[in-house]
């Protein structure tokens, strides 16, 4: 039964977020809540050599100053430190020890009756440092990268390949820090419980993660810790490492026995995960005809000194193009700055930029139509791993969105197509993403009102996963939708991974299948042995779950209302928790894939850039939602147009220091800065990847899109701009 | 010269009708309208986004004009009346816009859309918008990192049009 899954079902937490009563992390109270206010390092580097608290204690209503020197206990190894996405290294440990790492670590937290209180005694607290010579320039330290592992064994010998191919493009592309800034502002509110146990509202996109990592920091039994975030105010990535203030909320409330709110002001977030800036060296080689026979991609990145943060920058052109040569390779360039962490679409949204203006740059010098050169070097097998893809519906993503944008209409030439006194820019781009599945494991309450609870651990961080876990089980029991009430974000509730990598709706909905699926068994079995049952003949495998009755698939069409049959068997209800694991199955490659096609206006005089049309094509399985999977793609859209045009993080690198750590300098694109935005679901059935052929959709919407942009541009003007994002000052240049 | 620990501030008396109730309250003259909604009020539909007035996120109606809160200290506001997203449906039955915001899906995380709403509510009183170029133009002090800007748009047309 289909009744819900693949249909536009509007949210079902959709009138707790429009009254207002859905709570966030820093919105949950307690009685005798305190709060804490941070004080950060405004040094890159050096040590603690002074720290003065004593003015910010005569503050009338300031309970304490928590510092390195008076703290409680906190793990003294790296091992308690890492949480379950934790990369290579020795984490950050907030208010550990004198040593300063990066400009903008909390030194000193400051707990007060009211929050004003604190935050202004946090301006009392005086310091002094001594400091270290720093570094925090990646373009200045680019001699001193190392190599990470390769994401790919080589093919062939690239470079060989490269200065033998008729036609060559190479070049950097720059790609500048960027800071998720979700709306909601970092936070935990630790509620200290009369029998001296912990439940923290924690910002967080894993409560089992965050729940664990607090046991292991604080060395506390998982019974004595739980974690909730039953809302999460955006998080793109932010959210899947345990946030610094987690730890200082926790550690303040350990320290004076009360419940403590911690919330980060704006700025204070810049000194968390950011998208790690890199330099992208491209070099591709073809023959006239516009086939491939070298890729060669070098990604160089940032990450902190103390962690080794990298993804898969460079590994996509060999993947997705056919070429018999390939190359690529990962560098990392320690500075003194925080560990980067993932944000939306990592690697692909910087290495798939490079590549797909590389891309672009090789078909005009090839006199061929962008889409025509990707379909020369067109794969249906991954090219890294030699293997077939469970689907790939990707030609069929370029054919739709092509005929959607008018893409036919469009004139090559540079500066040949105008409307008025704007140069109008037609450009595309391919998106790739992993297509990847976690073991989930699901609850289901079935009671004999014909009501049903789902929980689950996993977080809805915006991304509908209330709703399409309502959505799989009302089709799997059976059941109108009204009578699903979903329970996420608690650490109590059944496993789940921190929700990340577009992971999380295969995940959860088989997780929901499996144990709609052990309930169907029982009550198969219940039917059964009913006196006088209609069904005592049924074999479980022929049973199905509709319309709040159990039916026989069979001919007989005999049906009895799961009420009688739990009337008759004496209960109130069935409950059942399935852990939901994957087949290990490496005989095929799973990818989402899209393709972009953006139109740009461009003021000739002041070069102001406008994205007046985007097309994105979308293959990427089953779409559970119609309604919440496009939102997901168009807000994905949205981003990629903020990463081409507006977003960067700017640091004075003589102070080590972030210069508009704020969303009014920071630009994100706002409401006037978007337009059509036309979002298609190519049709791509899948029935390897999993039993519902979900691949899921929280990255891919954005891979390409600034791409796609960024060659709109070019198109217009004739400029080609590497150095992103692509401001009116680079343009009039 | 005096200790600079000892000048925090005395609190001072105010009234202010709130979603149709009269609520009386002292507060220091530096707490923000919004820090008093929230922590004060517990209503917690307002939300903080930046304390800078950058994001919007905060936007509540006062006097019927759409205010940035945390940019509006709580004393300034003595005898004002203010509607928060707590306070825009009328028995139970939602408004049109934050019907319209369900069914457009203007919203993933959720985290804005009070202020979105509040804004937009806002825009309709002031009757200036009256095209979707309009709408974004006026709704851009609204701040939306979802991306659900188009969505926003067509429930403030559906809304518009049926008011």
């Amino acid at each position: 039964m289909n009744a819900y899954v693949g249909t536009p079902t509007s949210r079902v937490d959709g009138r707790a977020k429009v009254t207002g009563a859905a709570k966030y992390a820093g919105e949950f109270t307690a009685e005798g809540l305190v709060h804490g206010f941070v004080v950060e390092a405004t040094i890159p580097r050096g040590r603690i050599v002074r720290l003065d608290t004593r003015e910010a204690l005569k503050v009338a209503g300031v309970l304490d100053v928590l510092t390195h020197a008076n703290r409680p206990s906190l793990a003294d190894n790296d091992e308690a430190w890492k949480d379950e996405v934790a990369p290579e290294g020795s984490p950050f440990r907030p208010l550990y020890d004198d040593l300063i790492r990066f400009n903008g670590q909390p030194i000193a937290l400051v707990v007060a009756e009211e929050w004003e209180t604190a935050k202004f005694a946090a301006t009392l607290v005086r310091i002094d440092y001594e400091q270290d010579g720093f570094a925090t320039d990646l373009e200045g330290e680019r001699g001193s990268a190392r190599e990470m592992d390769k994401p790919h064994k080589p093919r062939g010998d690239a470079k060989a390949a490269l200065s033998a191919a008729p036609v060559r493009h190479e070049a950097d592309y720059l790609i500048p820090t960027e800071h998720h800034n979700p709306m909601e502002l970092y936070a935990t509110t630790t509620v200290w419980e009369s029998d001296g146990k912990l439940t923290v509202y924690d910002k967080t996109q894993g409560v089992q993660n965050v729940q664990k990592f607090l046991c292991g920091v604080f060395d506390k039994k998982p019974e004595e810790i739980r974690v909730l975030s039953p809302y999460v105010g955006g998080a793109f990535g932010s959210g899947l490492r345990p946030q610094y203030q987690v730890v200082l909320a926790t550690l303040a409330a350990l320290a004076l026995k009360r419940s403590v709110r911690v919330v980060l002001s704006r700025q204070q977030m810049y000194g968390l995960g950011y998208r790690p800036m890199t330099i992208e060296h491209v070099a591709l080689g073809a023959r006239p005809d516009g086939t491939l026979d070298a890729v060669s991609h070098e990604a160089i990145a940032v990450t902190s000194r103390y962690e080794d943060f990298s993804r898969n920058d460079a590994g996509w052109a060999e993947q997705l193009y056919k070429s018999p040569n390939s190359h690529s390779s990962h560098k990392l360039v320690d500075l003194d700055v925080s560990t980067p962490c993932d944000m939306r679409a990592p690697g692909a949204a910087t290495g798939v930029l490079a590549l797909e203006c590389a891309m672009d740059e090789l078909a005009v010098a090839l006199k061929l139509d962008p889409i025509e050169l990707r379909l020369k070097c067109y794969s249906d097998r991954d090219q890294s791993e030699d293997l077939p893809y469970t689907s790939k519906q990707l030609r069929e993503c370029y054919a739709c969105g092509a005929e959607a944008f008018g893409w036919a209409r469009r004139t090559r030439a540079p500066r040949s197509m105008r409307d008025g006194k704007e140069l109008v820019g037609w450009g595309m781009a391919t998106g790739v993403w992993e297509a990847l599945q976690m073991p989930v494991a699901a609850r289901i309450l079935l009671t004999a009102n014909g009501h049903a609870e789902v929980s689950c651990a996993a977080s809805d961080i915006g991304t509908g996963t209330y709703t399409i876990v309502a959505q799989v089980a009302a089709d799997a029991l059976g059941l109108p939708i009204e009578n699903i009430t979903v329970r996420l974000a608690d650490s109590t509730l059944p496993q789940a991974p921190v929700e990340g990598g577009s992971w999380m709706a295969a995940s959860s909905a088989h997780a929901v299948l499996a144990a709609a699926e052990e309930i169907r068994q029982e009550l198969a079995r219940l039917a059964k042995a009913m006196p006088g049952s209609p069904l005592a003949n049924l074999d479980a495998a022929d049973a199905t779950l509709v319309d709040g009755m159990i039916a026989s698939d069979g001919k007989d069409g005999a049906a009895v209302s799961i009420a009688d049959v739990l009337r008759h068997s004496g209960r109130e209800r069935i409950e059942k928790e399935k852990l939901n694991q994957f087949a290990e199955d490496k005989s095929h490659a799973r990818n989402t894939h899209s393709a972009v096609f953006a139109e740009v206006k461009v003021d000739e005089e002041l070069g102001v850039i406008r994205v007046t049309r985007v097309v994105s094509a979308v293959a990427a399985g089953r779409i559970l939602n119609t309604k919440t999977g496009r939102s997901q793609i168009m807000g994905s859209v949205v981003w990629g147009i903020g990463m081409a045009l507006h977003e960067e993080t700017v640091m004075d690198h003589r102070f080590g220091r972030i210069m508009n750590a704020n969303i009014a300098e920071y630009h994100i694109p706002v409401n006037a800065d978007i337009h059509d935005i036309d979002v298609i679901f190519v049709d791509e059935p899948d029935s390897r990847i999993n039993r519902m052929g979900i691949k899921g959709l929280g990255e891919i919407g954005i891979v390409g899109v600034p791409a796609a942009i960024a060659n709109a541009v070019y198109h217009a003007t004739g400029k080609r701009i590497r150095r992103f994002p692509i401001t009116l000052d680079k343009l009039l240049d | 010269m005096a200790d600079i620990a000892d000048q925090t501030p005395e609190r001072i008396p105010i009234n202010l009708v709130v979603n149709g109730a009269r609520r009386t309250l002292e507060v220091a003259p530096w707490t923000t309208l919004l820090d008093a909604l929230r922590d004060r009020l517990e209503l917690t539909g307002t939300k903080k986004g930046c304390d800078h007035g950058q994001c919007g996120a905060c936007t509540v109606l006062i006097d019927g004009r759409r205010v940035n809160s945390c940019l509006t200290l709580a004393v300034m506001k003595d005898g004002a009346e203010i509607t928060t997203i707590e306070g825009l449906a009328k028995d139970g039955a939602l408004h049109p816009l934050q019907q319209a915001f369900i069914d457009h899906d203007a919203f993933q995380c959720g985290y804005c859309t009070p202020g979105q709403i509040c804004s937009a509510a806002g825009l309709l009183a002031e009757g200036r918008a009256r095209d979707a170029d309009e709408i974004r133009e006026l709704m851009s002090g609204n701040l939306c990192r979802c991306g659900a800007y188009p969505n926003i748009v067509a429930a403030i047309e559906q809304a518009m049009s049926r008011s």
